[in-house]
């Protein structure tokens, strides 16, 4: 069994702050991480070689040089090999054109593998875009079955067998492979590395792949101009006036007050 | 590809009974508004299995013209079979955009028939309208969870595709009945949905809660502090003829079914009245209530992100202030 993981590096946005004077996003200071989804996706490959020790777990990332140090945590959790694509002609990509640069990357890191992934596992959406377009996008170019919002996956024979969330609970779906499936939050934590495994990922190398070595790439697909979206403006949102506050002396003549006031104003 | 007309489409989801999904009712009122815009008929596409039921909605709730594929491959939704029944509708009429309801299949589908047309999608907009510059469409959809809005365009490619987070707009008023419904004889092989439905993991209980038709909604999160403390809540709810919701937090203990959890994995909602308690107030689930019309957040951490969003706060205890207000209501209506 050979799973690729696609990864990205992100800000934390919960430590994202907004600059009360100028009103913009407060980038400076705050930690790339792994983006936690892309995280699941790569415990859920590494239950798989939990329960099959010959499975080869690769990681691919996309990013300025910098995004190493997300591959190189991927490593050390349980990734067996690294490749970053990086090259300044990819920035701007939209999420149409970074697809199709990672399906032709894709295609790239089998050729230098020397076989064919199985699966392709991705992170169900980056918590920087929140688009959860690239998966899907994906699966398009590279005409694979997909299933998404996936909380496990367990291999039974040619297929998959992926339990998914849904508006109203859970199911479980069966795919053949080579598919696509993208993941969200399981119920379990994923594992941390070990001391070991951190060690050999430092000095692990990592593969970079830019326009030089992805020649099967049409440049005119990607970064800015091979973007069918752009962005007009961005703006922080309108924060929410103030709302009232209650806070009596016990709970329950605090309880009356929000009673009165839910009255006067018709809502009850 | 170019378009061949100035239709606004709007893709209606159906449930497996052949009623139309919510959201594709309430898409028709934006997409009434950019379809007047832009001067062309808005059309609302109905893909289902014995769908009569979801035709005559749309029918009646605004739309100019419904196209409908009916067939029972479509009866629950597959990737495969209804990208391939959707690239087959745009490619055929050419409109110049379409909106699909961000529910977790509209996102399934939405990136892959963009990429398919080779055309722009933007994701989970929570507003819409037309750039007075370009005549495009201008979608404004939150990033960096929340903390970011950004207004996006796609002005090269046809059709102009996005995805709109439930509940954000309200159903148009129910009308007449004026559309020209068009029916499309369209299949899909069974070998080409690559996909099996093994199982439907049901919760025990298997309840149907209507979190996104009701009017009031009374939510409990972690700091109600266990199964019992939904006791409390369940009062409130039956006091205001309220629904109870729920947070992602308790459903993961295992207090309450997941058919009661509202936000980003739940159900998006937007009642008249949301009443939040011991709910801090992560941003997956703001995003599934904070159109509500009124928020009350009752929560014992004064700094819990919920107030931010609320209109009237009250920082107490869940077991204190929750009776209290159940008592004070059914007083009232003695």
């Amino acid at each position: 069994m050979d799973i690729l993981v696609c990864v990205k590096q992100v800000p934390d946005t919960t430590e994202i702050k907004i600059d009360p004077v100028t009103n913009t996003l407060v980038r400076d200071g705050v930690p790339s991480i792994v983006n936690p989804f892309d995280g699941y996706a790569v415990e859920a490959a590494a239950r798989i070689k939990d329960n099959a020790p010959d499975t080869r777990i690769v990681v691919l990332s996309m990013g300025p040089p910098q995004a190493e140090a997300a591959l190189r945590e991927c490593l050390a959790i349980a990734a067996d090999k690294a490749y970053l694509v990086t090259d300044r002609k990819f920035g701007g990509s939209d999420t149409l054109a970074t697809s199709y640069i990672l399906s032709k990357a894709i295609a790239k890191v089998e050729e230098l593998e020397g076989k064919k992934f199985d699966a392709i596992f991705c992170g169900k959406q980056a918590i920087d875009g929140d688009t959860a377009q690239v998966g899907p996008e994906m699966a398009e170019h590279l005409d694979y079955p997909q299933v998404t919002y996936a909380l496990e996956a367990a291999v039974e024979g040619e297929d998959l067998h992926v339990t998914r969330e849904t508006e109203d609970g859970k199911e479980i779906m069966g795919v053949k492979m080579p598919c696509l499936v993208t993941f969200t939050k399981p119920s379990y934590d994923p594992r941390f590395p070990t001391i070991k495994r951190k060690m050999k990922a430092r000095k692990a190398e990592i593969t970079h792949l830019t326009t030089a070595e992805l020649t099967n790439i049409d440049l005119t697909h990607v970064g800015l101009k091979g973007s069918p979206t752009r962005v007009k403006r961005t703006f922080v949102p309108p924060r929410k006036e103030a709302g009232v506050v209650i806070k009596e002396e016990t709970g329950e003549a605090s309880a009356q007050k929000l009673y009165e006031l839910l009255s006067k104003a018709h809502v009850i | 590809m170019e378009s061949k007309s100035k239709d606004l489409w709007v893709l209606c989801e159906t449930n497996e009974d052949g009623t139309a999904k919510n959201i594709g009712v309430e898409l028709l009122n934006p997409g009434r508004r950019l379809a007047d815009k832009q001067g062309g008929k808005l059309v609302s596409v109905v893909i289902g299995y014995k769908t009569d039921a979801a035709v005559k909605d749309v029918s009646t709730h605004g739309a100019d013209q419904v196209i409908v594929v009916d067939s029972e491959e479509f009866q629950r939704y597959s990737t495969d079979a209804y990208v391939a029944a959707l690239a087959h509708l745009l490619e055929k009429y050419a409109p110049t955009s379409m909106l699909i309801g961000a529910t977790p299949n509209g996102r399934d589908l939405g990136p892959r028939l963009s990429c398919h047309l080779g055309t722009g999608l933007t994701a989970d907009c929570t507003a819409l309208d037309i750039d007075e510059d370009s005549g495009n469409i201008a979608w404004t959809r939150p990033a960096f969870g929340g903390n970011l809005m950004a207004v996006i365009l796609c002005p090269d490619h046809r059709p102009q595709l996005g995805t709109v987070r439930p509940g954000v707009f309200k159903k148009p008023e129910a009308g007449e009945d004026k559309a020209e419904v068009i029916r499309e004889d369209f299949h899909v092989e069974a070998c080409k949905i690559r996909t099996s439905l093994l199982q439907v993991i049901r919760e025990e209980g298997g309840e149907v809660v209507d979190l996104e038709g009701a009017d009031i909604i009374v939510s409990g999160g972690r700091g109600v502090g266990g199964p019992e403390g939904f006791g409390v809540i369940r009062d409130l709810a039956d006091a205001l003829g309220a629904t109870v919701g729920a947070s992602r937090a308790a459903v993961d203990e295992g207090w309450i079914s997941h058919a009661h959890q509202v936000g980003q994995t739940g159900k998006t909602v937007g009642p008249k009245l949301y009443i939040a308690c011991g709910i801090s107030g992560a941003i997956q689930h703001l995003a599934g209530m904070s159109s509500s019309d009124v928020i009350v957040a009752i929560n014992k951490d004064p700094e819990a992100p919920i107030f931010s969003v609320a209109d009237y706060g009250i920082v107490g205890k869940i077991s204190e202030v929750v009776p209290a207000l159940t008592a004070e209501i059914n007083k009232a209506k003695a």
